[in-house]
Formats: C-alpha cells, sequence, structure tokens
C-alpha cells in the first residue's frame, strides 16, 4: 500500500494552515538553536534533533483532544513543543539549569509535563511503547475516552516488548495509538540493513490491530491519519498502528557524523520534501497567506526561540541540595487519580 | 550584524579538534543547514553546518589547524553588504559549558569521628498496642487480606499479572480476589513479564495504584528495565512531576529443588537503587501490615515474598486497619552477646540459632529488618554498642549482599563499639543445584548461623 496522501481538497482553514507552519518552524528553529548551543558547550551529553520530521508531531497534535496523553522517546524536543509546553522550559532543561521541565535533573532526553499530559522523554529504546500502553490502560480503567499516543522509531520497532505491547493492547481494547515515526535509519543502521518485513504497520495484522502508512513529510495526511485514528480508539475499537514515513536530517545525534548515508540522500529530501516548505508553498500559492504574513510568522519564531536560548542561559545551575529532592514522593500523599 | 563562528563541540566529550577542511570561503554566502567545513573530534569527522545565515566575512582558523579549543572564534559572518572591517572583534567568547568543582555536591555520607558516637535514636514502639484480638493467619491469607482490604478501599487499586485471577494465583495468593472484584480490577496477562510491567508503570503514570505480580523474582529479570528506568528514576527525572506509586511483588528467593534458575534472591539487587524500596517480611503481621503500606505508598515498591514462608501460620492483629511503617526493624529477641540481623526466611535460621544459643548460655539479639530499603540502620547500631558483635544472615550470595552493606555501616559508625569482625552468613557463592543434598549444602543453615555466633564471642 503506498503512504497515505492527503485528500486533494484539505479540510483546514488558512488561519489552521498558518498554525501548521508556525508551529513546524518553531521545532526547526528551536532545535537549530539547541544544536548551536551544543557547539558552544552549553548543552551537553546527547542531543537528538528533530529537524526534519516536525509535520509528525504537528499533524497528530492537529488530530489530539484536550485531555489526550503522548509519551515518546529520547528525540522529543519537538513532541513538546507540539503539544504547547514552554520553549523556554524545553530550552532550559537541555542548558540543565533550573528553570528546566526537570529542574536540570532531566536533560535533553527526560522531560515531562503533567499540565500538558506529557509523560517524556524515556532514554530506553522502546520502554516508552508498553508505558504508554499502560497510560492508554488508565484512561480505559477510569472509563474516560481519552487517547495516548505513543510515539517509537523504527529501531524500536523491532525490540520485543513492542509486540509483548502490541498484544496486550488488542487483548484489552486500549485506547492506544501506536505512532512508529519512520525516519530510516536506526542510529546508523537503514531499515533495509535491520528488518526483513520493513513495512513496520503490517505486523500489527498478527495482533488484530488495524493501521496504515502515512507520508510523514505531508502535515495534511499526517493530520488525517491522526484523526482517523483517534476515531477508531476514541470509539472503544482498541488500538490503531500509524507508520508515519518520515526522515531526519541530521545525525542520530550531535556526535553522529552521519557517515551511513550519502549528502546527496540528505539534500534531495531536503529540497524535494521539506514538509515546511511544503505548507510555505501551499500558503502561498493558495493565496492563504502573503510574504508579509510569513515574515512576520519568521520574526516570532526568531524571537521566541532567541528568548529561549537567553533563559536557558541565564537561568541559574540547580541548586547543590537538588542532587537530593525527587528521589521519593511523600509517603502517602493524596491520590494523585 | 556581524557574528563570530565558534568552534563547536560535536561530542559529548570534545575539547578541541583539527579543523581539517573549508567547505566554504572568504566572500561565500552560507544559509542555515549549510556544510561549512570538516572537523575532526575525537571520534569522527564530522560536517559543520551553518546556523545563521550571512556571508563569510573573515576565516580566522586556516583549514589544518590542530588542537583549535573548542568555542574559539573560526570565522566571521557578516551580513549582505557589510564589510568585515566594520567588526568589533573584541566580543567576548561564549561562556564555556559550566561543570567541575561546582558541580560536586557534599555527599551525605557521614565521616568517621575520632569520638566514640553515641548511641542513635531507635523507635521499638509496638506495632500494635498491647491486647489487640490476634487470630492465627498464613502469610499468604494475610497476603491477600491486605490487597482485598486496600482494593476496598481505594478504587485505583488493581492486581495483574499471570495467573493472578481465573487460577486464583500460581500460589494462590489472589484467591478469592477475581469473585470480589471482577475483571477490571484482577487481571490475568499473557507471560510477558517486561510488557505487563512496563504497562503497569504506565498506569500509575497514568494515575492508578498497580500491583503487578510476578508468578516469582525470578521472572523479573526479563522487567528490570521497567522496575529501575521507568519506575525507580522517573520522578527524579521529571523533577517531581511524576513518578510510579505501585508494587511489585512475587515470591523470591530459593523455593525447594527448583534449581538454578528459579532460587534466586534479589534483595541485595533491589536494595541497591534510589527511588525503589524493598519490603522482605518474614511474619504474617508484617507481610499484611507492610503490603497495606507499600499499596498506599507513593513509590516503586518491590515486594519479595517467599514460597516457603506462604503456608507458615503467625498471629496477626484482628482489626480493621493495621499497617507497619517502611524503615522499622522488629526486635524479636532481645539479648546482649550477640547480634543477628536478618529478614525474610533467615529469620527462620536466626531464630533457630538464637534458641540453640541460648542453651549454651549465649543471649542473642536477634533484628529483623522487615524492610530492606529504607533500612533500619539505628535499630541495628544500637543492639551491636549493646552487644558488641554481629552476624548477619541472608539466602542471596555473598559479594555485594545485604550483610556486606550492613558490616560497613557498622564499621563506619560503630567502629570502636565493636569486639570481633561482623560475620556475613549468606548463600554460597554458586548457582542453586537441583541435587537434595547439594541444595541444602548451598543455602545458609542454622548451623552455620551457630558457627559464625561462637567465632564472634570467641566460644
Amino acid at each position: 500500500m503506498a503512504a497515505r496522501k492527503a485528500t486533494k481538497k484539505p479540510n483546514v482553514s488558512a488561519e489552521e494552515l498558518q498554525a501548521y507552519y508556525r508551529d513546524m518552524l518553531l521545532i526547526r528553529r528551536f532545535e537549530e538553536k539547541a544544536g548551536q548551543l551544543y557547539g558552544m558547550g552549553l548543552i551537553g551529553g546527547f542531543c537528538h534533533l528533530y529537524i526534519g520530521q516536525e509535520a509528525v508531531v504537528v499533524g497528530l497534535e492537529a488530530a489530539a483532544g484536550e485531555g489526550d496523553k503522548r509519551i515518546t522517546s529520547y528525540r522529543d524536543h519537538g513532541h513538546m513543543l507540539a503539544c504547547g509546553m514552554d520553549p523556554n522550559g524545553v530550552m532550559a532543561e537541555l542548558t540543565g539549569r533550573e528553570g528546566g521541565y526537570s529542574k536540570g535533573k532531566g536533560g535533553s532526553m527526560h522531560m515531562f509535563s503533567k499540565e500538558k499530559h506529557f509523560y517524556g522523554g524515556h532514554g530506553i529504546v522502546a520502554a516508552q511503547v508498553p508505558l504508554g500502553a499502560g497510560l492508554a490502560f488508565s484512561d480505559m480503567y477510569k472509563g474516560n475516552d481519552r487517547v495516548t499516543f505513543t510515539y517509537f522509531g523504527d529501531g524500536a520497532a523491532n525490540q520485543g516488548q513492542v509486540y509483548e505491547a502490541y498484544n496486550m493492547a488488542e487483548l484489552w481494547m486500549l485506547p492506544c495509538i501506536f505512532v512508529i515515526e519512520n525516519n530510516q535509519y536506526a542510529m546508523g543502521t537503514s531499515t533495509k540493513r535491520s528488518t526483513k518485513s520493513p513495512s513496520y504497520w503490517e505486523r500489527g495484522a498478527a495482533y488484530g490491530i488495524p493501521g496504515e502508512e502515512v507520508d510523514g513529510m505531508d502535515v495534511l495526511a499526517v493530520k488525517e491519519a491522526g484523526e482517523k485514528a483517534v476515531a477508531h480508539c476514541r470509539a472503544g475499537k482498541g488500538p490503531y498502528i500509524l507508520e508515519i514515513k518520515t526522515y531526519r536530517y541530521r545525525g542520530h545525534s550531535m556526535s553522529d557524523p552521519a557517515k551511513y548515508r550519502t549528502r546527496e540522500e540528505v539534500q534531495k529530501m531536503r529540497d524535494e520534501r521539506d514538509p515546511i516548505e511544503a505548507v510555505r508553498s501551499m500558503l502561498l500559492t493558495g493565496k492563504h497567506a502573503t510574504e508579509e504574513d510569513l515574515k512576520a510568522i519568521d520574526k516570532e519564531i526568531k524571537e521566541i526561540v532567541n528568548a529561549s536560548a537567553e533563559f536557558a542561559k541565564e537561568s541559574h545551575e540547580p541548586a547543590l541540595d537538588e542532587l537530593w529532592t525527587d528521589i521519593y514522593a511523600a509517603e502517602t500523599a493524596p491520590q494523585n487519580a | 550584524m556581524a557574528t563570530e563562528i565558534l568552534m563547536p563541540a560535536l561530542s559529548p566529550t570534545m575539547e578541541e579538534g583539527t579543523l581539517a577542511k573549508w567547505l566554504v570561503n572568504e566572500g561565500d554566502t552560507v544559509a542555515s543547514g549549510d556544510i561549512m567545513a570538516e572537523i575532526e573530534t575525537d571520534k569522527a569527522t564530522m560536517e559543520f553546518e551553518a546556523v545563521d545565515e550571512g556571508v563569510i566575512g573573515k576565516i580566522l582558523v586556516p583549514a589544518g589547524t590542530e588542537g583549535v579549543k573548542v568555542n574559539t572564534p573560526i570565522a566571521i559572518l557578516v551580513e549582505e553588504g557589510e564589510s568585515v572591517d566594520d567588526i568589533d572583534t573584541s566580543s567576548t567568547p561564549a561562556p564555556a559549558a559550566l561543570g567541575g568543582e561546582e558541580g560536586k555536591a557534599a555527599s551525605p555520607a557521614t565521616a568517621s569521628t575520632p569520638d566514640i558516637p553515641p548511641a542513635p535514636s531507635v523507635d521499638q514502639s509496638p506495632d500494635y498496642p498491647e491486647g489487640t484480638p490476634m487470630k492465627q493467619q498464613t502469610v499468604r491469607e494475610a497476603l491477600r487480606d491486605a490487597m482485598a482490604e486496600e482494593m476496598r478501599a481505594d478504587d485505583t487499586v488493581f492486581l495483574m499479572g499471570e495467573e493472578v485471577a481465573e487460577y486464583q494465583g500460581a500460589y494462590k495468593v489472589s484467591q478469592g480476589l477475581l469473585d470480589e472484584f471482577g475483571s477490571r480490577r484482577v487481571i490475568d496477562t499473557p507471560i510477558t513479564e517486561h510488557g505487563f510491567a512496563g504497562i503497569g508503570v504506565g498506569a500509575a503514570f497514568g494515575g492508578l495504584r498497580p500491583i503487578v505480580e510476578f508468578m516469582t523474582w525470578n521472572f523479573a529479570m526479563q522487567a528490570i528495565d521497567h522496575i529501575i528506568n521507568s519506575a525507580a528514576k522517573t520522578l527524579y527525572m521529571s523533577g517531581g512531576q511524576m513518578g510510579a506509586p505501585m508494587v511489585f511483588r512475587g515470591p523470591n528467593g530459593a523455593a525447594a529443588r527448583v534449581g538454578a534458575q528459579h532460587s534466586q534472591d534479589y534483595a541485595a539487587w533491589y536494595m541497591q537503587v534510589p527511588g525503589l524500596k524493598v519490603v522482605m517480611p518474614y511474619s504474617a503481621a508484617d507481610a499484611k501490615g507492610l503490603m497495606k503500606t507499600a499499596i498506599r505508598d507513593n513509590n516503586p515498591v518491590c515486594f519479595l515474598e517467599n514460597e516457603i514462608l506462604y503456608g507458615r501460620s503467625f498471629e496477626v492483629p484482628d482489626v480493621d486497619d493495621f499497617t507497619i511503617p517502611f524503615g522499622k526493624a522488629r526486635i524479636w529477641r532481645e539479648g546482649s552477646d550477640v547480634t543477628i540481623v536478618s529478614f525474610g526466611i533467615g529469620m527462620q535460621y536466626a531464630l533457630e540459632a538464637a534458641d540453640k544459643l541460648a542453651k549454651d548460655g549465649i543471649s542473642a539479639e536477634v533484628i529483623d529488618l522487615r524492610t530492606i530499603r529504607p533500612m533500619d540502620t539505628a535499630t541495628i547500631l544500637a543492639s551491636v554498642m549493646k552487644t558488641n558483635r554481629c552476624v548477619t544472615v541472608e539466602e542471596g550470595w555473598p559479594q555485594g549482599s545485604v550483610g556486606g552493606y550492613i558490616s560497613s555501616v557498622i564499621m563506619q559508625e560503630a567502629f570502636d563499639y565493636l569486639d570481633a569482625p561482623v560475620i556475613n552468613c549468606t548463600g554460597k557463592d554458586v548457582p542453586m543445584p537441583y541435587a537434595a543434598n547439594l541444595e541444602k549444602h548451598a543455602l545458609i543453615t542454622t548451623d552455620e548461623v551457630i558457627a559464625a555466633v561462637k567465632q564472634v564471642t570467641y566460644r
């Protein structure tokens, strides 16, 4: 089956389309800035940039409703920005400062927001898959109609616990959307070299879970597929799989020289399939926005990102006392149901 | 405005690198994402991309330069039409990453002091008032009652695991729970420990209070990543925003004749992990009171039961709501000549040894830790300061044992009180054999505890 394309007449307003442009651009510029701060030594350790994959989270957030949950791996900055977390708090976590979402104790890979229903930020490849199924379980148990977006990559898709989670998710009809962000490389190993049957969404059939492949460079296609998946889950029909074909422009992490693919391959993607350029051209050719409108958005984004970098530099390092906090929760605090 | 392009750090450990090659020349226009240079790091040759757009005004570090420190200006980027001569190059370099000495915190570990430390204050208040009505109950029944009472009190508590529902529990600990609470709250899982432990942790993130039963803790090795990486660390990693209020439970340690893969004691493994609480009860009353505390606790608790103890009967308080706090050891028997510290099934050997030693005129104080983490070291220290001798008893292996940790605490906090080295009685340093005679020999025995006590008391 070919990757899902958006239907010809997308059911979105000019305002919505501009919002997708803006949200994707925020992620792109934020990540470029993060890369720059990493280069300056202000961000340390591992830092996995989301550049190229922006349409995935922006499209799915457009399909999500209030109270829906999301959980992902360590390539998480885009997910956090897309679900409305504060760029200042995210950037300050990257620099390990007290103003960060985890007070500087989590770092790039480990951020959370109860308020935005963002459950991390997990560093062990595929661990978030059963965790996401468990979040969906909690909503089913409580009897509401919320759904959980459980994101993982093509690398994680070969881990055994994914299939343990698939089995139980369908067995118990959990409202969980398994989102496979197939960016075609598990660190340096291409899907061709790692996976005998690289159509990951089809594996759901073994468990009775429906799914489909989606063009992840087309935000409208992602949104449309997301809406279908959400409707399926909300209706109590169990889990759904979206394999979203995408591409990361940067290395796996900041220290990846990316010698496993050619510069031409990356450049071709950037030139021909860039998700932000696609929306930009849609906005202009469809006269849904003027050059001036887009320039204003660019300027606004630049200001937000620069402000986040300033905040992240100026926020203090956590007090040394913080080393010893948050190890244990108060013994029997009120229920957090 | 002109900006300096700085030598980037391109790996977590890079401090300097070689500017191998420039791919742009002075006067070239660059856009975000264009590759400007190749830089050799300590690991690989990396491409260095432009972040901002502009014109390369001046290259400050020529190609081939080795040992260029991170954050050294390597080129100057100007805007279209701007001249490099306009640039004020006296700008300060960007701040380097913070860290080093500042990042080090004082350890809370107590430094040794030349003075003899005073005995720590100890809470040895009774677990229930004198005159409390009691009933005889097995450990198995006590655990089931604890779960049932907490499930009645709180709808967010549920039990999941292999054979917990329709089969009534592989070891019958969950007998009757399905009938009372139904399949929404007593859930049979497929045999997928890794997966269902992860689902349990996710459900806890989502506001429920799962009890995840492992048919035995041996099988939990499939799931240990979720117990430690997902459950124990999330509260810290999230800066206190969310954690996993839940219980992982099941039988731990050797049963009888089940061989190496089904006979391991995990107390010392889980004891090591900040963020976890570790409970290992001996009696039925403790099993009940501690299980209720574990379910109410807002942290992940590893509850290590024992198959051999499941069928043992003890007196259990016959009251509505009986709990035992974590971190409070129980002194089973007071004594003056030696302190025997144990927990879980090790208590059986400790108590038997104490009985026999009494006949030889040696008075042993027997302490049941009950919770391994947090550990009531105050009760141990106060006792050792009285008896001046200590023997620890556990079923697990010797290297990295619970007893080894207790020994180090005693050495640091009560060294001057010791009249003999602390002896750790442990299981033998071998995988558990199947043959009956070998298995018996691999486990700790009462005779070994007696011999250790005689050694430290010089009898």
